[in-house]
């Protein structure tokens, strides 16, 4: 089993812990005395920096939220001076402002070292050839991936996003081993692939690092299949570091968190407890090794589980299992909450349903309605109205027993859903418009 | 025996003038067609005279199209003339699935374009009945 850096990986926990308490009290310490925000907060709490005397104390200080950043946009939550600052990223925010990540040349060291165990963990070396199609730029995909490639001696193909047909050209000249990007790209590169005439065996593609979107085992599955490769997933926040957070291993049993850099708690996002191991809730993220913007307890929107059980591989790391949805993606309908994760895997387990869709949500009168628009591909494609009528019947049936509320499913021409070369637009509510 | 071209259109302005043009501008003439619907979307069904040409330009375009074997009947070109057809059909238990006028005739008999469920079925019937069908190379150039 190839490591990045074994040492820190298959740390014992109980030493894990001790770096991770000593690092979390200089953390804390830090943002108390430099940030005005945190020690704002840490004061209405009641909570000095020498209160945090175990891991478990963690449990005493305040949260941050996406509001917090917003109040404090863009820089204020920074707890070095900018001329210590060498990076800013920004993520496009759903309400107006961008979400900021701020980074220290050691930040940057930190982050390249954790997408280098990613890579690794996904089977790449100094000998693969990693296609990158994320966007570079503010996006934290790009140069994300980017780094730790080069962290790791591979060689990089900086491709970016766009001109999908010349990106193949490049994957297949080029000998790509690895891409990079989202999933749903990743299927976009299939089909353009396809209508070039070039065949998953035309190249040398092994694996994938797909993050930056929910990413279902169906739709792993079906991106494996489809272009014959090893799918790993990946996750992280701009605001935390941006992708390498946690990786998937070749168990592909949940992504490993790097936790000698980050703690890990599952909250109730209702009532703000913390859940024991194993129960779904809200993941909660605290920074403990940056310098430029370190997050205390912060709430990240994305829920999922945790599961501290020692992995076939042999990393110690705690994983978390497959994001199930960010709550800002679920959306509520008639009272259920309906994630598109959930519609995707309905839709993949039909045969022949390709996964692109779109959920509508609308307000007809006083009632949501929920439209499903499915492409209907060749595949599933007939010249009688009777059989395209009863596989829409079909997706009906099966969306409806799986989420639990009456939906309208409508079959749309190919390609009419837009495609997206960074992430995938899922939902449109026109509720809110 | 004939070789039908069938569209998957969505129920919106301007899908089936965008296909037709697709098709016009490539030089391909349209001989029949029928479209069946529903409320959301619709079939387009064509007959054409390049049907290999046709499938390929709608694919190239983006469509879902398909291909499918069709029977081009000759019917009397007077009253009750369909309805023998079909009698006789009837009688040999030949489903239909759909079926469609074609535009030109042929020995002054009318042209109706058949999908049934059974091919051969309704091949050996019409050799057994005496009716008449159109080779589909005939049909295209007519």
């Amino acid at each position: 089993m190839p490591y990045w850096d074994k040492e820190k990986e298959c740390m014992p926990r109980e030493e894990l812990e001790k770096l991770q308490l000593r690092r979390l009290k200089e953390t804390v310490y830090r943002v108390y005395s430099f940030v005005p925000t945190y020690k704002e907060k840490m004061d209405k709490a009641g909570i000095k920096p020498d209160d945090i005397r175990s891991l478990e104390d963690i449990n005493y200080l305040p949260f941050t939220t996406k509001q917090d950043l917003r109040d404090n946009y863009p820089f204020k939550l920074f707890a070095v001076p900018m001329s210590e600052v060498v990076r800013i990223q920004s993520s496009s925010g759903t309400t107006g402002k961008p979400t900021v990540g701020g980074y220290t040349k050691r930040d940057i060291e930190v982050w390249a070292e954790v997408m280098a165990r990613s890579l690794v963990s996904a089977g790449a070396s100094r000998n693969s050839v990693v296609h990158v199609s994320y966007g570079y730029g503010l996006f934290t995909g790009g140069l994300g991936a980017h780094y730790g490639a080069e962290r790791i001696g591979a060689s990089v193909i900086p491709a970016s996003g766009g001109n999908t047909k010349r990106q193949i050209m490049l994957m297949q000249d080029y000998g790509s081993t690895h891409l990079a990007c989202t999933p749903s790209y990743a299927l976009f590169m299939y089909e353009v692939a396809q209508e070039m005439g070039i065949k998953p065996s035309d190249l040398k593609l092994r694996a994938g690092i797909f993050g930056a979107e929910p990413c279902s085992e169906n739709m792993r599955r079906d991106i494996e299949n489809k272009l014959e490769i090893d799918a790993y997933d990946i996750y992280g926040l701009t605001e935390i570091i941006g992708p390498g957070v946690a990786i998937e291993c070749a168990y592909k049993k949940g992504l490993h968190i790097a936790e000698d850099h980050f703690i890990a708690e599952i909250i109730d996002p209702e009532s703000l407890e913390v859940l024991e191991e194993g129960n779904q809730g809200e993941l909660v993220v605290t920074t403990i090794t940056k310098e430029a913007m370190p997050l205390i307890r912060y709430r990240t929107r994305d829920l999922t589980r945790l599961d501290k059980n020692a992995c076939e591989c042999g990393r110690t790391h705690v994983r978390m299992q497959k994001i199930l949805g960010r709550s800002d993606d679920m959306i509520i309908i008639r009272g259920v909450n309906v994630f598109p994760s959930m519609v995707e895997s309905v839709l993949l387990n039909i045969p022949g349903v390709e996964p692109h869709y779109l959920l509508v949500v609308d307000r007809q009168g006083t009632l949501d309605q929920l439209e499903i628009q499915v492409e209907v591909s060749e595949k599933i494609f007939s010249d009688e109205i009777k059989k395209l009528e009863s596989l829409g019947a079909l997706i009906k049936k099966e969306l409806e027993s799986s989420l639990g509320i009456a939906v309208k499913v409508r079959l749309v021409e190919p390609r009419s859903i837009p495609r997206s070369e960074g992430k995938a637009q899922r939902v449109i509510d026109k509720r809110k418009i | 025996m004939a070789k039908q071209i069938s569209v998957f259109l969505e129920n919106k302005a301007g899908r089936l003038s965008h296909v037709t043009r697709v098709l016009g501008d490539s030089g391909i003439n349209i001989r029949a067609l029928s479209i069946a619907d529903t409320s959301d979307f619709g079939i387009l069904r064509l007959i054409v005279n390049d049907p290999n040409e046709a499938y390929r330009i709608l694919k190239e375009a983006g469509f879902t199209v398909s291909e499918t074997d069709v029977i081009a009947v000759q019917v009397p070109d007077s009253p009750g003339g369909l309805a023998t057809v079909l009698e006789q059909m009837a009688e040999e238990n030949i489903n239909i699935e759909y079926l469609y006028a074609f535009i030109g005739t042929s020995e002054k008999d009318a042209l109706v374009i058949f999908k049934v469920e059974d091919f051969e079925k309704a091949r050996e019937t019409f050799i057994k009945k005496g009716i008449k069908f159109i080779d589909e190379h005939k049909l295209y150039q007519m």
